[in-house]
């Protein structure tokens, strides 16, 4: 009898220890982010780090005005939040209120797919097949620019966006739903003016943790969007994201310690920071629509 | 009356006129796969071959191939693998199974869904300042593999999760009822009724890790590797070696990545049989994966 207990306490606190070592990941990564950064932040005033319109830390009079990576990043954010929104909403309207059962099982696993696909191919694609593409429909756009890996982006999350949207959706309870339509609405009525605004905040925790992932996404942009730490809000020219800019230092052979190597730490901090709260307030209305219903 | 009828009628155009457009959207997605697949299959198809499979990498653009990278990334998720499946797997039962209701069983949610959104760039950069500089594993395949095992975890126990979840909760009463320890339920009951959730999760989390190439690059995985990790095996006792965990490598979407930043066009074509290589890889595994489900669904009845 004793020994099963202490076997089974032995068992328990192993699985105990497992569960809390993604608190001990958190953790490591707040302390190596902010350690190194502290390093950064020492020879550079964190005002000129978080104002200045320059950002050329690899040149020989380096500049550190974070605010280029940002807008870059924001940008393409901004254009892949274009595509995915609407998109993914409507998609989501549709395999919620409209598709048949058997379509909707066919098509979520699909759908998934989009997002199993390497980023690095979709990086490729944006490149060298979307990008040439769009030159054609606008002559000024730029070999290496914004709006063709944003594109990119932006049908990448559709998935993202759609099935959190869809679940969201479907948790509104069905009476709701058989009200609306014993008052004679249309399914497009009842899925605008009924369903969305009950399933609001688990679609905007969808639309947040879209935006989430756009401000994460590395391969793409570093691959099409040019590496050009660019302050502008033009996406036809070349840009670079906060992501980006650590993949080209990290290609090249930067010496532990130097304030080149410190600079991709502060650009992570800066990147986990921006998303971290994103996915907090996600997480938060994404628990609400669970409670509500 | 008549403003009724036609007040419907437009209320019926619309409605049809909105399944049409959401058909559309459903398929802007897949439409976009097809042809990125196609795109991809007519670029790098020709340059496929078993010398492209069996080369190293060359400053030649056809006589190039993938044989270090696709080595590297086998070693890789092996070590992924090895850390990502037990961590994840426990940790998802003591959640399900074990955890109280309480604030450290909420902050350990909390936690998990924002690991789960963490960029993977951020991964990356932990495992340079914690596994390269902190425990001196060096730019080598066991850094790598960590760093990509990190980054699966949280898909890992979310899908072990739900899978326990889904085990209606008369199952375990009658296994207590029976007299036996909370672990015995777990290792009779739980596991295997939720091991095909628990595959399908696992195999998810993998294909998600051989496509990363953020995380990798930052730990600084060579691009251009003319030469394969030591063998695990050796002529000598104890006839296994680990020594390749601490080999430097490169993997195969660094590989790509490093041919479709070149300009010349030879390598983009390279570029784009490696593509075809990895989106083979990947859809299989998922394809894997559904199908997993899908067996486990019919053949477990409540």
């Amino acid at each position: 009898m004793l020994k099963k207990k202490i076997k089974e306490n032995i068992i328990e606190t192993s699985l105990f220890l497992c569960a809390i070592f993604s608190i001990f990941i958190t953790v490591s990564i707040v302390i190596v982010l902010s350690y190194e950064s502290f390093g950064f932040f020492k020879k550079i005033p964190i005002i000129e780090f978080l104002t200045g319109t320059e950002w050329t830390p690899l040149f020989a009079e380096p500049k550190f005005g974070i605010l280029p990576l940002v807008t870059g990043t924001l940008l393409i954010t901004f254009i892949a939040l274009l595509v995915a929104l609407p998109v993914g909403l409507i998609t989501a309207v549709y395999l919620s209120e409209y598709a048949p059962h058997k379509f909707r099982e066919t098509v979520k696993p699909m759908l998934e797919l989009l997002e199993a696909v390497p980023t690095v191919v979709y990086g490729y694609f944006a490149l060298l097949f979307l990008t040439p593409i769009l030159q054609k429909i606008i002559p000024d756009l730029a070999g290496f620019n914004a709006l063709s890996p944003g594109i990119i982006i932006g049908i990448m999350i559709i998935p993202y966006v759609s099935s959190v949207s869809e679940d969201a959706m479907r948790a509104v309870p069905m009476h709701i739903r058989e009200g609306s339509y014993a008052m004679g609405a249309t399914k497009f009525q009842t899925a605008f003016k009924v369903i969305i605004p009950a399933a609001f905040s688990g679609i905007a925790a969808a639309f947040i943790m879209g935006i989430s992932r756009a401000i994460g996404e590395t391969m793409v942009v570093a691959i099409a969007a040019g590496m050009m730490p660019n302050f502008t809000a033009n996406p036809f020219e070349p840009i670079q994201t906060l992501t980006a800019y650590i993949v080209q230092v990290s290609l090249g052979d930067v010496p532990h310690g130097t304030i080149e190597y410190q600079t991709i730490f502060a650009a992570g901090i800066t990147l986990f920071f921006m998303t971290l709260i994103l996915n907090i307030i996600g997480y938060w209305l994404k628990k609400r629509i669970r409670e509500l219903y | 009356m008549e403003d009724i009828k036609k007040k419907i009628k437009e209320n019926e155009l619309k409605d049809h006129i909105f399944a049409i457009i959401g058909l559309m959207s459903t398929f802007v997605g897949l439409i976009l796969l097809f042809v990125l697949f196609v795109d991809l299959f007519i670029d790098g198809a020709p340059r496929l071959s078993y010398k492209f499979l069996t080369s190293f990498p060359s400053r030649f653009p056809d006589e190039a191939g993938i044989l270090s990278a696709l080595v590297g990334t086998f070693l890789v998720m092996l070590v992924t693998a090895f850390a990502a499946i037990p961590l994840g797997v426990g940790a998802g039962i003591y959640l399900e199974e074990y955890a109280r209701k309480n604030w450290l069983t909420n902050i350990l949610e909390i936690n998990i869904s924002n690991l789960a959104g963490v960029p993977s760039i951020i991964y990356g950069l932990l495992a340079l300042g914690l596994f390269v500089y902190f425990f001196r594993l060096g730019e080598s395949i066991l850094t790598g593999g960590l760093a990509l095992a990190l980054l699966i975890l949280p898909i890992v126990i979310m899908s072990t999760r739900e899978a326990i979840r889904a085990i209606p909760n008369s199952i375990r009463e009658a296994s207590y009822a029976l007299g036996a320890t909370k672990w015995q339920t777990v290792q009779w009951h739980i596991l295997p009724y939720s091991i095909g959730g628990i595959l399908t999760g696992i195999i998810i989390g993998l294909s998600r890790a051989i496509g990363e190439t953020a995380p990798i690059i930052t730990v600084g995985a060579l691009t251009f590797i003319a030469f394969l990790p030591t063998s695990p095996f050796s002529s000598d006792f104890p006839f296994l070696s680990f020594k390749w965990l601490l080999d430097p490598f490169t993997v195969l979407p660094i590989q790509m990545f490093n041919w479709v930043s070149r300009p010349q066009k030879e390598f983009h074509l390279n570029a784009a049989a490696a593509g075809i290589i990895l989106m083979v890889m990947t859809l299989i595994m998922n394809a894997l994966a559904i199908y997993i489900r899908y067996r486990f669904r019919k053949k477990i009845k409540w």
